[in-house]
């Protein structure tokens, strides 16, 4: 920085910044990087790194008599199981706009929160969901069907 | 040897110092004794921590009603009473879900006094948003943020976002289902960026959506982590953070000079005046001025004079009280007729029906159910934006601290008024009754309907319309004043149709009496 040559300097307001102080500014600069640093080494910490919801994972039986296209929601689980001449499989049931719980219908799914309508593949209807309702994993081992809600499959995937 | 005989008698000045000593107390406390002259008075306020918050004097201008309709002070008084019946409610809460839902429900019907605490918690809160938001109207509407008070304007947006954020997370902790699911949509709307990522593709190397929900949440669904974090966020780093910038807006507002006025506003105070002012300096003064040599140019009293100006102990003082009785009067008479809810335990697996976040966020509700980053992220960041660019794109003097002063005036903010309710009324009656882009082209993709749906449209008509005042009135004010108009039209008519007029399935209903039964 440069002063105006003869410019009417009091006591109070010295030259702004005398050569010779780099030392004091680089030191400045060093301490905020040095608080920079630290803080974002601070922020890593909120954001956990093992997520501790229960396992995504569960194993259920199927009613004896599921007809085609009717849903099955095991209690407690955003998940519709539906059983049809090709198969098995499951839609998730967690609305793809703001995360409320649809239901099935006989049209497919509703929402309730700011009526996304869903056809029974999963595809959007009507409303604000900006996805499809993706699908979920199934694997079936002697009676029972295991579902992974954490691995989604590419829509149309049953499994016998 | 005997000891000299003391001249005076040592206990008898014990007994006599004893007994003054609760008067010496409070003189030594209060160390200019009590405030009946001008001089104590002005030392009474400097002499004392808390009060010299304020200027010795105040402006009588200042001191009018129709100045700040003491919403400022009704603000603080709101965040103070929630500040001590959220102490007590703490006795008793614990952030852990479940229990949390039986502790409120203790506090509720067992506690004694509990229930009470409680609604004046609720109904303070609310009412803290209210003044707030009224508070920043005035700001705006007697053009208060020009300079030198652009910064403090600024501050000020960060205490109505902070106040907004307090209210929000306070709204989980009952963890019933209002709370549980107005968490759960309020933490898909921090993820909803992802409408944008995902449309171009760039979710899995770039997802900031994703991050700000795994950081609010802690997880990827709203239980236990969450409530602690929210309940972190409630009882300390808000109101830490609320306290730390009331301190600046406070500090601010003296250092510029207290409260707008008019540049004629000693005339117009003389023209009504009824008593005589009296000269402030009639002897010399107690202290010299050695800040006089540090200040340079022209701070906010330079070259005025003290007069038109009133002792701050009593006149402003008690003006405070009063404004401060007032809220509590509210906030207790409220709390006597009207309970806060509390519905059932939360159920993760059924959502309530409908699920409505506080009134507050309806508005924002309402544009999320057509889009949830425009509505939730999009809009909101573009009016914080422009609210925030204000003082800085207005750099005009006309009308400064005059209600609706500069071009365009009171008739311009009526235009604004009708054009602001009636835009947003329009929009919603065709979007109700017609639906909007995917019920007619339902494979329309998502980045359009994010892109065109009656948030954006009416945040560009009201953006078109702010252009046209500026262009019509030659005057960037008269678009500010056209633009803030609007948007409080805006945010009127959305919170409306948001509380009154919708039902399960966010449908539209004339009345909560038409809503199916189930
Ligand atoms: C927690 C929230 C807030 C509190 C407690 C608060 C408190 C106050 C108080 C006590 C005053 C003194 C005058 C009066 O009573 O009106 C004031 C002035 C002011 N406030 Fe706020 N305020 C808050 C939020 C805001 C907001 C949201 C804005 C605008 C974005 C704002 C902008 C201003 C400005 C510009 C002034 C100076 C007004 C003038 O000089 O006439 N404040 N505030
Ligand atoms: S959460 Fe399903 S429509 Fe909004």
């Amino acid at each position: 920085m440069t002063t105006k040559p003869k410019a009417a300097v009091s006591r109070l307001d010295p030259e702004p910044m005398p050569r010779r102080d780099w030392l004091g500014l680089g030191s400045l600069w060093a301490m905020g990087g040095a608080l920079m640093f630290g803080l974002l080494g601070m922020l890593k910490l909120p954001k956990a790194a093992v997520l501790a919801s229960p396992s995504k994972k569960f194993r259920v039986a199927l009613p004896e008599t599921l007809p085609a296209g009717e849903a099955f929601v095991p209690p407690g689980r955003a998940v519709a199981i539906f059983r049809d001449g090709e198969g098995i499989f499951a839609v998730s049931t967690i609305c793809t706009h703001l995360g409320c719980v649809v239901k099935p219908n006989a049209e497919g799914f509703e929402c309730p929160c700011h009526g996304s309508r869903f056809h029974p593949n999963g595809e959007v209807r009507k409303g604000p969901a900006p996805r499809p309702l993706p699908w979920l994993k199934v694997s079936v081992s002697g009676g029972t069907v295991m579902v992974d809600e954490g691995t989604t499959v590419p829509q149309g995937t049953k499994v016998a | 040897m005997t000891p000299a005989v003391p001249e005076k008698d040592a206990l008898r000045e014990f007994a006599d110092n004893l007994k003054a000593a609760p008067r010496r107390v409070l003189e030594t406390a209060f160390r200019s004794g009590p405030p009946t002259t001008d001089r104590t008075r002005s030392t009474f306020v400097f002499g004392n921590v808390f009060l010299h918050l304020h200027a010795v004097r105040t402006h009588r201008w200042s001191l009018k009603w129709s100045t700040t309709m003491g919403l400022g002070i009704m603000s603080v008084s709101a965040f103070l009473i929630t500040l001590v019946t959220g102490v007590l409610l703490m006795f008793y809460y614990k952030p852990y879900p479940e229990a949390a839902y039986q502790s409120i429900k203790d506090i509720h019907f067992v506690v004694p006094t509990g229930r009470l605490i409680r609604n004046i918690h609720r109904w303070a809160a609310n009412l803290m948003v209210v003044a707030v938001i009224l508070h920043m109207a005035r700001a705006f509407y007697t053009a208060a943020y020009r300079r030198p008070r652009e910064y403090n304007w600024l501050i000020g947006m960060g205490l109505l976002v902070v106040t907004l954020g307090l209210s929000f997370t306070g709204y989980l902790l009952p963890w019933d289902q209002l709370a549980y699911w107005a968490i759960t949509i309020g933490a898909n709307i921090a993820q909803s960026p992802r409408e944008v990522t995902d449309a171009l593709g760039i979710t899995n190397y770039f997802d900031p959506g994703g991050l700000q929900r795994l950081i609010l949440l802690g997880s990827d669904q709203v239980g236990a982590e969450a409530l602690i974090r929210f309940y972190l966020l409630h009882v300390m780093l808000l109101p830490l953070a609320l306290a730390a910038l009331m301190g600046v807006h406070f500090w601010r507002i003296r250092k510029d000079g207290g409260m707008v006025r008019p540049a004629d506003a000693d005339e117009q105070l003389a023209r009504q005046r009824h008593e005589e002012t009296y000269p402030v300096f009639t002897e010399a003064p107690a202290k010299t001025y050695h800040l006089a040599a540090i200040v340079r140019g022209r701070t906010a009293n330079v070259g005025r004079g003290p007069e038109n100006t009133v002792p701050s102990m009593p006149h402003l003082f008690y003006a405070e009280l009063g404004v401060m009785m007032v809220t509590l009067l509210a906030c207790v008479a409220m709390s006597l007729v009207s309970d806060a809810p509390l519905k059932e335990l939360a159920n993760p697996s059924v959502p309530e029906n409908p699920a409505k976040a506080p009134w507050y966020f309806l508005g924002l509700q309402e544009m999320v159910a057509f889009s949830a980053f425009m509505g939730g992220i999009g809009i909101p960041s573009v009016v914080l934006i422009g609210l925030g660019l204000i003082p800085y794109l207005d750099r005009e003097t006309e009308g400064t601290g005059k209600w609706f002063g500069g071009p365009g005036g009171w008739p311009l903010v009526r235009l604004s008024a009708v054009f602001g309710l009636c835009v947003p009324i329009l929009l919603e009656s065709f979007a109700i009754r017609f639906g909007w882009l995917r019920e007619w082209f339902p494979n329309i993709p998502q980045p359009i309907v994010t892109a065109i749906n009656p948030g954006t449209l009416l945040t560009l008509v009201y953006a078109m319309y702010s252009l046209w005042c500026i262009k019509r009135y030659g005057s960037v004010r008269a678009g500010a004043l056209g633009l803030f108009t609007c948007f409080l039209g805006g945010f009127l008519v959305l919170t409306i149709i948001g509380t009154y007029f919708r039902g399960p399935n966010w449908v539209f209903y004339w009345s909560p009496a038409d809503w199916p039964k189930h």
